[in-house]
């Protein structure tokens, strides 16, 4: 193990935690997909085609921009976001999709199932089976399709048909568990394209390489920028694709701390969280040993945030042994941490970011506020370095944080705002 | 390997389920029937009540299911029991009196427990063993812990003398079947079609390959599940396995939206034994068909076995 480095760790296991705990149907596809993707990875044509989507269809490389104003905030860090909002699509999420939708090509199959809470995933996903010409199917909890309405409106505007899951918590948990049995009746003609790096085996490895282009771009762009290597690199962690993607070109540079945020929901105290390092436990959810939320007796409790991209009991089980290794820390942010720190970006650069990211930003101001209160710098007394992943844009939360905030006047439009939430 | 001496005629040795089944090939010409049903449906009391009927209408083997938050490999029926039973308070626990009491009332039943993995994890696999085996539970049905993750499991029901029943499905290789077959104690569970559990019309085309494959791959004993719910698709899948598990046709019966009068539930237990009657008269009419080309349904009632262990 000492001659391999954190970044290149292979599944099936990272420590003690991931693994293949699903029926034996799935086995033989799951073997299938592991021979495909090593494959590929082997293969410059895939390599180049990939690179060329990046380039001509997503429109990366993602920018970096330092946001002086919002550092202001942050202590006297020096801030930069890694901009996976600008992305085709407006999130980190198509970086995964496009790569396993090449796979799908090459291993046949013609059809596309996955998962989404707040739509992020579906949307991209529905956005890939349209550019390749595969049929796709997204299941998604009742209650998410009513709180992202629009994000439905998108999926079946790309051709995709989309699911209402009405069993269990009716939220992200079940349109994966619904997509699983999906996948079993179909295992043969259909690749379920999961969104983050849970799952089984070789999916949390798979889909921390799509992802692993994040951080490699964000690494060149601020050695050139700011000269060197950050002090801190930022993300939230919902079930850990984009912390994964950014963390990971860093994870062999020992002085560069990676800090993840999870949705702290309400606050830990209140149970209505999704902190699954400062409430949860080992277990196995959706074929992956990690750390889970549940009761005394395993069975998964509900978690709960503000966003919805974060409201997952469970977590890829490399951040679980990133964890466990110390070599990343895990901290909970509350719901309204986040909202602050959405408001802030908003006000002080003119961006508005997804609320899942908004919990890196507000965990990039609580470390930078320490950092000054400690009278932490960077080497030589230069300011603080702290890298930010801004994982997706906020379009998706505008109506969320309108009435967050009061910001709509009585009438119309708040009628508008309650009738596509469907609570009217 | 078993230190016993005598000739290997026996399959598996130390398993009450291998060793009926094995009677029931060779001394009733007949697959067994397994019936599922879960703990804590509608209540625990009640699930007990259903159990009871079970055997008492022709069940041989009994599959005992722990509600969990989320079952994949179940469809709508089951899912909703499972569901219902949990906002009944229905805890993992439970399982133990409920074997307790239903292993006292038919000894000669082998009852195994199907659970999925993370409830185990968390009590302790072998704590757990431990805890099934002084219930008189014969062993565990383990939907989606394959035997390449199972290191513990298979430590735990080795030291606790428990069968370990795990599935193969038609997308199973012939590497997975040996591998499977090999790790297996009881039976292995054949998925007769790739989906999830629930009633089906037809049973699926590809079963009685995939029974086939499983026995060249080293299996004693193949009993076959998912999609059957009627006596003439237990007749047509006994013809070829050795024994047919049925689960959302037993479960159907018992749905209901709200709380049952006591009425009521006697109701719903006279339908499950009816349905329970007519796929023991299938298990036993399943290879008399095959001789006779009978294919008519399979009689409807007196189907009730007589009970007794040999």
């Amino acid at each position: 193990m000492t001659d391999v480095k954190l970044s290149d760790v292979s599944g099936p296991y990272f420590g003690q935690y991931g693994g293949r705990f699903v029926p034996e149907a799935l086995i033989s596809a799951l073997d299938e997909l592991d021979t495909e993707f090593r494959k590929a990875a082997e293969d410059p044509e895939f390599a180049a085609e990939l690179q060329r989507l990046h380039r001509e269809y997503t429109g990366r490389p993602s920018p970096l921009t330092e946001v002086p104003r919002f550092a202001a905030h942050a202590g006297d860090a020096r801030v930069f976001l890694k901009r996976e909002d600008l992305n085709h699509t407006g999130s980190h999420k198509i970086n995964n999709v496009l790569g396993q939708a090449l796979l799908v090509k090459r291993m046949g199959k013609k059809r596309l199932i996955a998962e989404t809470g707040a739509g992020q995933h579906g949307v991209a996903t529905a956005t890939a089976a349209a550019l390749m010409d595969l049929e796709c199917v997204v299941y998604m909890g009742e209650e998410d399709t009513r709180r992202q309405a629009l994000n439905v409106a998108r999926m079946r505007l790309l051709g995709a048909e989309v699911v209402p899951v009405k069993i269990g918590s009716r939220t992200l948990k079940d349109a994966i568990n619904e997509a699983l049995r999906d996948w079993v009746a179909n295992v043969e003609t259909t690749h379920y394209l999961l969104g983050t790096v849970t799952g089984p085996h070789p999916f949390p490895e798979m889909v921390r390489q799509f992802h692993r282009i994040i951080g490699e771009e964000a690494r060149e762009q601020i050695l050139e920028r700011a000269g060197r290597l950050p002090d801190v690199v930022a993300a939230c962690v919902g079930g850990g694709s984009n912390a994964l993607g950014i963390f990971n070109a860093f994870l062999d540079d020992k002085d560069v701390d990676l800090c993840g945020f999870e949705a702290g929901g309400e606050g830990i105290e209140s149970g209505r969280h999704a902190a699954r390092f400062s409430g949860g436990a080992l277990g196995v959810l959706h074929g992956a040993r990690s750390y889970l939320l549940q009761d005394d007796d395993g069975q998964t409790l509900p978690s709960h945030s503000v966003s919805a991209g974060l409201d997952y009991p469970s977590v890829g089980p490399a951040h679980a042994w990133l964890h466990d290794l110390g070599r990343a820390t895990y901290e909970p942010v509350t719901d309204d941490e986040a909202m602050e720190a959405f408001r802030l970006l908003c006000r002080t650069e003119g961006i508005i970011p997804a609320i899942e990211s908004a919990h890196a930003l507000a965990g990039a101001m609580r470390v930078g506020k320490a950092a000054a209160a400690q009278g932490r710098t960077g080497p030589d007394g230069e300011p603080l370095l702290i890298l930010v992943n801004l994982s997706g844009r906020g379009d998706k939360d505008v109506a969320t944080a309108a009435r967050w905030f009061g910001l709509l006047d009585q009438g119309v439009a708040s009628e508008e705002l309650e009738r596509q939430e469907g609570r009217g | 390997m078993s230190a016993v001496t005598e000739p290997a005629t026996g399959p598996q040795t130390g398993s009450s389920t291998s060793d009926l089944i094995a009677r029931l090939r060779e001394q009733e010409n007949r697959p067994a029937l397994v019936g599922y049903l879960p703990v804590g449906y509608p209540t625990v009391d009640r699930s007990i009540e259903a159990l009871k009927t079970l055997v008492d209408h022709g069940a041989d083997i009994i599959e005992l299911g722990i509600p969990y938050t989320d079952p994949v490999l179940d469809g709508p029926v089951i899912q909703a029991a499972a569901q219902a039973a949990l906002d009944a308070g229905a805890r993992v626990r439970d399982v133990f009196r409920v074997l307790r009491e239903l292993t006292d009332y038919a000894p000669h039943v082998p009852v195994l427990v199907m659970t999925y993995w993370n409830l185990v994890l968390k009590y302790g696999p072998d704590a757990f063993a431990r805890d099934l085996a002084e219930a008189g539970g014969a062993g565990l049905i383990t939907p989606d812990l394959v035997p390449d993750e199972g290191a513990d499991w298979l430590a735990a029901s080795e030291a606790h003398g428990l069968d370990r029943v795990f599935l193969v499905a038609p997308s199973s290789t012939a590497d997975r079947l040996r591998l499977t077959v090999q790790a297996t104690r009881g039976f292995v569970y054949a998925a007769s079609l790739m989906g999830v559990t629930g009633e089906r019309s037809e049973v699926g085309s590809r079963a009685e390959q995939l029974v086939a494959d499983t026995r060249a791959a080293g299996a004693a004993n193949v009993c076959v599940g998912l999609g059957i719910s009627t006596g003439a698709q237990a007749a047509e899948t006994g013809r070829f396995a050795d024994g047919v598990i049925v689960g959302s046709a037993l479960v159907r019966p018992l749905l209901s939206d709200g709380p049952l009068t006591d009425d009521e539930w006697a109701a719903r237990l006279t339908n499950l034994a009816e349905v329970t009657e007519d796929l023991a008269a299938g298990v036993r009419s399943a290879r008399a068909n095959a001789l006779t080309d009978d294919t008519s349904d399979a009689a409807p009632a007196g189907a009730t076995i007589s009970g007794e262990a040999p």
